[in-house]
């Protein structure tokens, strides 16, 4: 089977001597007996490390669950910095966590029922593999996007009982962050965990509203036509 | 100056960082991968406390069942402490944010798991280990704890026993960095990819800091003790949990003959698989007879995993399978404040560790409470530390450098140790496995030695100083070999069988001679070890 791979900006194929192999197989295959430079990242083999994210035909995929095809075409996530062939940088990605201040502000006593849990169960099963940063079309225009798993992260503490503080979140999460998404559900579509950004970014417009906010691009709206 | 280098951002790591910074130290929790790739986030059935939540339970019983599945090898007073901490360690969890699930009185829920004698592992979904840990991660972001990703750690920084620091490969850059502190705690997970291809842990669980601390004049022990799950699957090592024997799966040979009670403990059914395969049978799991509505209901990862590495469909066909290691008892030698044996302002944690609490093996959701009862006891331990450098030049940071600008200098190399590496995993779990015999691990022994003997006609084939993940491996595989020998050693020496460690030719516990801590360390460049009588 062959499949090809971008490696600084040129392509390389290579034959993969497998009937059927999950793409991270054939990347070690490669990397052990072909060509040891071959930059990828990796680590629990079992899709919950967050660490193998690529893009395959353009399509965010985890090399580890991932099962080749004839002529597949593997590149680098998008919006991160690409520092070797498949590897990435992700420590930027990662600040947006501390932007979005996605951890619990004022913790409070809470009893906390089975319900409650499972209304963010799937929140919580984030890997933290970027998948969603790399398909999500608002990076392309504005960097600066807090981006989908960490407004996901966001809307996981906003909605656990042991909140004591929802508004600093959503105080947070202002600019640069709810208003700015477009609601095309790409992230949704690229998480392997089932996650879906989309959905939350719109609870916390919800939320955000409770407290006030309102979607700035009505008001420029507003503006535009005369401040009616 | 920092107060504390953590090395290792998985669970024991970060619980050090939290509650060390909590008592106003700096700290720097520096890692190899990024946090939240750590092994940790692999757990999944549960973290043991006994709440008595579901069914009734009580802190003395779960110090009986951990007690006696160490066989004889663990400190009782490690035990009750971590035992008696574990519903603290909870409501630490509970405080940060971790989503346990919730019986129907809100508490926090309880299952069952091998070895324990009530339902006492509390657990989140089946992503146990992967909420703690992100849980924490978000909490050192909230208290602004300093992380560094992708450093290696190379060797520690060693003064008269005083340990100074570490020198680091920053992955990225190529650049060899020392690191000094007052106090270091080493948190850098277990030595289970020895068994590459034939283990459930992740690609990094290398044995780094074990062989660290070896390197350094440290003392490490128990390195035998290797706990071996029974149903993994057959080509990928992927784990298949126990809860589909535990709905009624079978365990089938080539025949299509049940050879074995599929709900005996773990050793058990591991050994009579691991018999079947070594007569030359294939085994499979057998979960066709539970219907595919049941199966699609309760085991849906399970079934996706089978389609996707071993091409099967679970629901029609036989799953094959074989037993894989799974936990590392064996480590950094500690005492009760767990300072590294040996070694001075210096503490280890998590599976890096042998703490004397899992002894000859481990209990299922020990590990997940060993890492947060003690991740946090050893962060408290290390406050207050002052190691006193001294202005003498140290030249460990120049020896490292000198080394690996050395292995970009030579090339070409006559042997690829990525075919050794895979070899090696296939003799460690044939001959230094489940079941074990002195021939072939004096064999096994000489021959793991001749490849370190061989190390210098090996090296790297990418001379890129950046992101050099081939450089990486090849560290990594060396500190492999380096705890490998001690494994072997360990293991040739305890003729007796003592939980995970089994012998034919010595089937039972020899108490006289070996309820006993193989404790190993290096002295005049000469391994030695010495066996230490456990007493309670
Ligand atoms: C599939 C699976 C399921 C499991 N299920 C359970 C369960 O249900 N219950 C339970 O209690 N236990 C379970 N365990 C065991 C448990 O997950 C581990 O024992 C525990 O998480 C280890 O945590 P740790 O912090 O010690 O190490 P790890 O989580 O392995 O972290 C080690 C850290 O050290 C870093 N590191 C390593 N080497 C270096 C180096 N050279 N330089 C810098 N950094 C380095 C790594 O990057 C990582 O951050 C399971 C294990 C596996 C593999
Ligand atoms: S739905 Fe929003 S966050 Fe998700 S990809 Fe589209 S624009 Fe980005
Ligand atoms: S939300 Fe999904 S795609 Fe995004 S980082 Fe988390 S697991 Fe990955």
């Amino acid at each position: 089977m062959q499949i090809q791979i971008k490696r600084s900006n040129e392509l390389i194929s290579y034959e993969i001597p497998f009937e059927s192999s999950t793409l991270l197989k054939a990347l070690y295959h490669i990397k052990n007996s072909e060509d040891n430079s071959l930059t990828f990242s990796s680590s629990c083999r079992s899709g919950v490390c967050g660490t193998c994210a690529v893009r395959v035909n353009g399509k965010e995929v985890l090399a580890c669950s991932y099962s080749i095809q004839e002529g597949d075409l593997v590149e680098p996530l998008a919006y991160h910095e690409v520092q070797r062939d498949l590897k990435v940088n992700k420590q930027k990605v990662r600040e947006t966590l501390r932007t979005a201040t996605a951890w619990l502000q004022t913790p409070q006593e809470a009893l906390i029922n089975e319900q409650q849990v499972q209304l963010t169960a799937k929140q919580t099963d984030c890997i933290l593999c970027d998948s969603c940063y790399s398909s999500c079309p608002v990076l392309e225009v504005n960097p600066n996007f807090i981006g989908p798993f960490a407004l996901t992260r966001a809307y996981r503490y906003t909605a656990d009982p042991r909140e004591g503080n929802i508004q600093a979140i959503v105080d947070n999460i202002q600019s640069n962050g709810i208003w700015d998404c477009t609601l095309c559900g790409n992230c949704t579509e690229a998480c392997p965990q089932g996650i879906d950004p989309k959905m939350d970014i719109t609870m916390l417009r919800g939320t955000a509203s409770q407290f006030g906010y309102t979607d700035p691009n009505f008001q420029a709206m507003d503006f535009g036509f005369g401040g009616f | 100056m920092l107060d504390i280098l953590i090395i290792g951002s998985g669970g024991a790591g970060l619980s050090a960082a939290l509650s060390a910074k909590q008592q106003g130290s700096t700290v720097l929790v520096v890692g190899k991968s990024y946090p939240t790739a750590s092994q940790t986030s692999m757990a999944q059935g549960g973290m043991n406390a006994a709440l008595g939540n579901v069914t009734p339970d009580s802190i003395q019983a779960h110090i009986n069942d951990t007690i006696k599945s160490a066989h004889g090898l663990c400190n009782e007073e490690m035990v009750k402490q971590m035992c008696e901490d574990a519903p603290f360690s909870i409501e630490w969890l509970e405080k940060l944010g971790v989503p346990f699930d919730r019986t129907s009185e809100s508490k926090v829920a309880q299952r069952q798991l091998g070895g324990a004698s009530s339902k006492r592992a509390c657990y989140a979904q089946d992503y146990t280990g992967l909420k703690i840990l992100h849980t924490l991660y978000d909490n050192c972001l909230k208290e602004n704890i300093e992380m560094l990703e992708e450093h290696l750690l190379l060797n520690l920084i060693v003064e008269e026993k005083v340990v100074l620091g570490a020198t680091f490969l920053d992955i990225v850059t190529g650049e060899v960095k020392e690191i000094k502190a007052n106090a270091t705690i080493i948190a850098t997970g277990g030595y289970g990819a020895l068994y590459k291809n034939f283990t459930t842990n992740s690609e990094g669980a290398t044995g780094d800091g074990i062989a660290a601390v070896l390197r350094a004049g440290g003392t490490i022990s128990n390195m035998e003790f290797v706990q071996f799950h029974p149903t993994a699957l057959k080509s990928s090592s992927t784990l298949i949990s126990e809860s589909a024997r535990g709905e009624g799966g079978y365990l089938v040979n080539t025949k299509g003959e049940r050879f074995i009670d599929e709900l005996l403990p773990r050793d058990v059914v591991a050994r009579a698989i691991f018999e079947q395969i070594n007569s030359g049978e294939e085994v499979f799991l057998d979960i066709r007879h539970l219907g595919e509505e049941k199966l699609l209901h309760l085991m849906p990862q399970e079934v996706h995993l089978c389609r996707l590495h071993e091409g099967v469909d679970p629901i029609t066909e036989l799953i094959p399978i074989k037993p894989v290691a799974h936990y590392t008892m064996g480590g950094i030698d500690v005492n009760e404040n767990l300072e590294v044996t040996g070694l001075k302002n210096c503490y280890a944690v998590g599976e890096c560790s042998n703490a004397k609490i899992h002894g000859a093996n481990r209990l299922g959701g020990n590990s997940l409470l060993e890492i947060i009862s003690l991740g946090r006891l050893a962060g408290n331990n290390a406050v207050g530390c002052d190691c006193h450098h001294t202005e003498i030049e140290n030249t460990q940071l120049q020896q490292d450098q000198e080394y690996i600008d050395g292995l970009f200098e030579e090339y070409p190399y006559e042997k690829n140790f990525y075919d050794i590496q895979n070899q090696l995993g296939v003799d460690f779990y044939t001959k230094a496995g489940i079941v074990r015999d002195n021939t072939q691990l004096n064999n096994f022994l000489n021959e793991l030695r001749v490849i370190k003997a061989d190390l210098e006609d090996m090296g790297i084939g990418d001379k890129n100083r950046e992101n050099n993940t081939n450089l990486v491996d090849f560290l990594e595989f060396q500190n492999l070999l380096e705890v490998g020998e001690v494994l072997l050693d360990a293991a040739l020496v305890r003729d007796e069988s003592r939980g995970a460690h089994y012998k034919t030719a010595f089937p039972k516990e020899e108490d006289k001679f070996f309820k006993a801590d193989a404790l190993y360390w290096i002295e005049e460049n000469v391994l030695q070890n010495r066996l230490v009588k456990v007493v309670n």
